[in-house]
Parts: C-alpha cells; sequence; structure tokens
C-alpha cells in the first residue's frame, strides 16, 4: 500500500500530462475517443506532443492575456496573420491547449486546397481543423467551440518580412458570424512569425505546382521556421450587437474596432518583445 | 392502418415490414423478387410495380399509406436499367398514390445525394441541393428518383408526402453499400484520406421509415443516428484490416486480389465525408435512435 500510494504522488511525466490534458478537452468524445465532426483523441494527444515541442522549447512562445478567453462556450479568436506558413495558428491553437485550465481545443479555418491534398486532408479533419466555410463556423459556434479566425486571409500569410508587423485587409465574414450567432470576440496578437520565416519572396508558380497558393521563400530558401522567442496576446473580449444582416457599411465599422484592437496588442507584443514593457500590459 | 410496400423483399424493407406488423399494420407488398418466409400477416404480390397488376393492388386494397423502397441502389447495376426501375418505379408509385387517395406516402433515399466533395460543409442540411451526381454520375437516377419523389409535396399538396434521406446501414443482415464496402478481411482506403462514414444500425432506420410513415409530418428529411466514424475507426472495429492504396493505383485494383468491386465514380465517397444533419427529423417527429455506432458493428460482425 506505501509503495502505491508513493506512486501515485509522483509527478505525471509530461506525456501522461498531455493525454490528461486530451481528455479534459470538452468536445463529446464518444466511445471510439471521436467527436461528431471526427476530432479525434488519439490524433490530438499526439499532434499536441509534438507541438509541445516547439511551443515550450523551441520557440518559448509566452502568452498573455489568455484569461480573456472564456473557459467554455463560444467565443471567436480573431488576431494577425504572422509567419508564411501556418505557424501562428499552430502556436494559438497550442497557447489555448497548454495555458487555459481547462484546456481548449481552438478550431482553425483552413484553406480549402488542404482538403484536397492526402495526409493533409486526414490531419486537418481529425485535428479539428475544417475549411473555412460559413457553415462549418456557424455549425461550430453553435456547438460553443472556439473558432480561431484570421480575418486577413491568404494575404496575410503572404506578408514579406518587411512587413511582418502590418496589417492587411480585414475580411468581413467574421463579424457577420459573430453576430448572427451572438458569439464574443477576443482579439489577439501574434509576435514573431515573420521574424521565424523571414519570408523575402513569395513563388506563386511553385506553389501551384504542389498545390499550395504559393511557397514562402525565405534568405535559406526553404520556409523552415527559426527558434526565435515568439508571443501571442490576447485582448478583452470584444461584443457587438447586431443581426448580421446590416448592410457592408456597418458591419466594416465594426471590423475595425476589432482591427483596431489587434492592432494595439501588435503594438504591445512589440514593445514587449524590445524589452519595454516585459508584463505585455494592455494600455 | 393499410401499408403498400413495394420494394418489400429487400433486406431493410423487410425488417421494416415486420415492424409494421408488429405495431398492428396490415402490410402488402409489392416486389418483382419474392420473399420466401414472409411473416403470413404480410400480402405479397410478386410482380413489377410499373405493370397494371400493380397498379390493381392498389385500386382494390385502396391502401392509408405507401413506403416506397424499390429503388436499386446496386451501383453495378447497368444504368439503363437503373433508370427504368428507379425513375420510372417511382413515378408510378405517385402516379397510384394519387389516383387512388392514398394519405401518406413515404419515399426512402439516400444521404449519398449530397455526393462527396473537399469542398462542402462536414454536416449537410435539407436546403442544400444535390451534388452528388457531379462527383458520381452513377448516383443521377437516384439523386432524381429524390427529387422527383419531393415535387410530390406541391404537385400532390393533399398526400402527406415524406422523402427521407436515410444515412448508410450496418446490422446482422450484412445488407447496404457500408456493409458490402467492408465485407472483406481488408477495407481498401485511399492513402492520406480517411473520411467520416455516417451510418446507423438497420433497426434504427427501420423504426424511422415506420416512424414516419406512422406520424404526421409532411417534409424532406435527413435521418442519421449516432455521429459518423473515420472510415479506419470503423474497419478496425468490425474486425477488418484497412488497405491504404494510393490514389492512382485504387481504381485499378478494385475487385481484385479480394478487395470489394466499385464503380469509379465511387472513389470520391473513399476519399470525402458525406455526414447529414438529422435534427430537424428528430424534432418534427420526436425519433430517437437505440442504438450506438458500437452496437451497429458489433451486430454487423455477427
Amino acid at each position: 500500500m506505501v509503495g502505491s500510494a508513493a506512486k501515485i504522488e509522483e509527478p505525471m511525466s509530461e506525456r501522461d500530462e498531455i493525454e490528461a490534458r486530451v481528455s479534459r478537452l470538452e468536445i463529446g468524445f464518444g466511445r471510439f475517443g471521436v467527436d461528431p465532426y471526427g476530432v479525434s483523441k488519439t490524433h490530438l494527444t499526439w499532434f499536441y506532443r509534438a507541438l509541445g515541442v516547439f511551443y515550450k522549447y523551441y520557440f518559448r512562445v509566452h502568452a498573455y492575456g489568455t484569461e480573456h478567453v472564456p473557459k467554455r462556450g463560444r467565443a471567436m479568436l480573431i488576431g494577425n496573420h504572422s509567419g508564411g506558413v501556418a505557424l501562428d495558428g499552430a502556436m494559438v491553437v497550442a497557447s489555448m491547449f497548454f495555458e487555459l485550465d481547462p484546456p481548449r481545443l481552438a478550431q482553425g479555418m483552413i484553406e480549402k486546397f488542404l482538403t484536397r491534398l492526402p495526409v493533409a486532408s486526414q490531419l486537418t479533419s481529425r485535428l479539428g481543423q475544417f475549411t473555412g466555410l460559413p457553415e462549418h463556423a456557424i455549425r461550430l459556434l453553435e456547438d460553443d467551440r472556439l473558432l480561431m479566425v484570421f480575418p486577413e486571409g491568404a494575404r496575410g500569410t503572404a506578408k514579406l518580412y518587411w512587413e511582418r508587423t502590418s496589417l492587411v485587409h480585414f475580411g468581413t465574414g467574421f463579424m457577420r458570424l459573430a453576430l448572427a450567432t451572438k458569439t464574443p470576440i477576443v482579439p489577439f496578437a501574434f509576435i514573431g512569425g515573420g521574424d521565424a520565416i523571414p519570408t523575402v519572396f513569395n513563388a506563386y508558380k511553385l506553389g501551384k505546382l504542389l498545390g499550395a497558393p504559393y511557397l514562402p521563400i525565405t534568405p535559406y530558401l526553404l520556409p523552415l521556421p527559426l527558434p526565435v522567442p515568439l508571443s501571442v496576446h490576447y485582448g478583452e473580449a470584444m461584443t457587438f450587437e447586431g443581426t448580421g444582416n446590416e448592410d457592408d457599411r456597418a458591419i466594416e465599422q465594426k471590423v475595425l474596432v476589432v482591427k483596431a484592437a489587434v492592432a494595439n496588442l501588435i503594438a504591445i507584443g512589440e514593445r514587449t518583445r524590445r524589452g519595454d514593457d516585459p508584463k505585455g500590459h494592455i494600455k | 392502418m393499410k401499408v403498400v410496400l413495394p420494394g418489400i423483399s429487400g433486406l431493410l424493407a423487410r425488417i421494416v415490414a415486420r415492424k409494421l406488423v408488429a405495431n398492428g399494420h396490415h402490410v402488402i407488398g409489392i416486389d418483382a423478387r419474392p420473399w420466401v418466409g414472409a411473416p403470413e400477416q404480410v400480402t405479397m404480390h410478386v410482380v413489377d410495380i410499373r405493370k397494371r397488376v400493380a397498379e390493381d393492388v392498389f385500386r382494390t386494397e385502396r391502401p392509408d399509406a405507401v413506403i416506397h423502397m424499390g429503388t436499386v441502389t446496386h451501383l453495378l447495376e447497368s444504368s439503363r436499367d437503373r433508370y427504368r426501375i428507379n425513375l420510372g418505379g417511382t413515378r408510378a408509385v405517385f402516379d397510384y398514390c394519387h389516383a387512388y387517395s392514398v394519405r401518406r406516402v413515404v419515399f426512402v433515399g439516400r444521404h449519398t445525394y449530397y455526393g462527396a466533395d473537399a469542398d462542402s460543409p462536414l454536416y449537410h442540411t435539407e436546403a442544400e441541393p444535390p451534388t452528388g451526381n457531379a462527383s458520381f454520375p452513377e448516383l443521377a437516377d437516384l439523386v432524381a428518383a429524390d427529387l422527383y419523389a419531393g415535387s410530390a409535396l406541391w404537385r400532390y399538396p393533399e398526400l402527406g408526402t415524406v422523402v427521407l434521406r436515410v444515412c448508410y446501414t450496418l446490422g446482422a443482415s450484412h445488407h447496404g453499400t457500408l456493409a458490402g464496402f467492408l465485407r472483406g478481411r481488408r477495407v481498401p482506403m485511399v492513402l492520406g484520406f480517411d473520411p467520416l462514414f455516417h451510418f446507423m444500425h438497420e433497426d434504427d432506420a427501420a423504426s424511422a421509415i415506420v416512424t414516419a410513415v406512422e406520424g404526421d409530418v409532411r417534409g424532406v428529411f435527413n435521418v442519421s443516428g449516432p455521429p459518423p466514424l473515420p472510415l479506419s475507426v470503423i474497419a478496425r472495429a468490425a474486425g477488418r484490416k484497412p488497405l491504404p492504396v494510393p490514389e492512382p493505383m485504387f481504381n485499378f485494383l478494385m475487385g481484385r486480389f479480394g478487395l470489394p468491386k466499385l464503380s469509379k465514380g465511387a472513389l470520391a465517397h473513399i476519399k470525402f465525408p458525406i455526414v447529414i444533419d438529422s435534427k430537424p427529423f428528430r424534432t418534427a417527429t420526436g425519433y430517437r435512435f437505440a442504438f450506438d455506432a458500437h452496437d451497429a458493428i458489433t451486430a454487423f460482425k455477427g
């Protein structure tokens, strides 16, 4: 008995801890460890194990303001693209898993071409990352899931190194969906992606040959991320009044408010990165 | 209630017939195929639904309701025969129902109507148009039969028409598209793809059909049971071994080395999911499934 008691007190290994956290995701895994959308417990476990290495040790990601993300219920994470590949999305997903208690699965709205590619199609669906269709967004939100949206779209991932802290045009679809489903918006800024993957050129023709919109080219050619520190800054949740059927002008005004909040978080993130504000305070 | 059941000799239709009999209904079966061992409470007419003799059944029996399960879904059947049976038969059923003042008709269609495509939403609702025949031309007659049946909602407003789009079924009968696909020891999959398959226990599917005919709803409804599962999970749970095959070799290998024979258009259905939202049916009828995915697979395994 003493031996077994001592065993219980042993700290959990990182592997076991990840498995335990996956079990605590409140997404209704069924008897086969799969949720109604095909998200798989097994796939998530090994994904978070791999992601954890990058999140904790390779990029040493700091997440600020995670307390602004609702613990339960529908919410939309709205942020900037930074980094030529899905580095930003992956680290936001990781921060929602490793920093929140209980952990949450952030579900991204991915590019359509991924679902046509072998392996990518299988992995994205098992990990809860679905194509950016309004039907998907509405269903997930009505199911009280946590949605992750980058309103800059593919234009945002195509930002070059010298544009890394800028924001391009925000689409308005997310705001119509948020209004229609009465979903709070949590703005965030992802900082450092442009330094991790310093894109100097986007090879559109080469990308199309590979089935992707473009291939980011870095000074060392391949878009492999450098081990630079990254951070995610979450801002206070924002709620907007409306039905989602308003005219474009009214919607765009609301979108600009969110865009300004993201821009403010980027500025805070950059200051924190330079060491001017080590605690990442929101001003 | 007096219920005519065209296509009664199909294995799912037999389960429906037995449930109707158990609920105290008088069942009249019409099928060109005989049903040896049919319950004695079932009156059988071995005849093609499009023939005059079949119309005589409607004329003399004056049924209250009809459940049309007489469509051919076997995709290896020649498309000309399928068009003849599926569209001609469906038209005959609705013409008879109209001519002989039948109160309710349930058309049993399939969820593959929606088609499998990378760009479509994961959960299909009844509001969506069919895309099944775009990726899978062999399905065109079934899609057309479904749409024709749905048109009865405005052509014959006095007729309580229900069009059901039922997901795959699994069970002890080993009948149906998914059961046929899982029959061998190895289940072929397209390398790099593992779509969700939506299926329910065949008893639950039959109960849903009976619920539709006994109720008073009209309209088009998706019918499903438990949430869908990835094909690899279903195959393993059924004691089979998933066999990932590179896409360029897939069609060549089907029907060889003990692998199931598939129509060429079926490839999209092995790559991409067809999942349906059946909430409107549950809300309208109060229907609840009794068997989960594990039960359905266990019944199939035997």
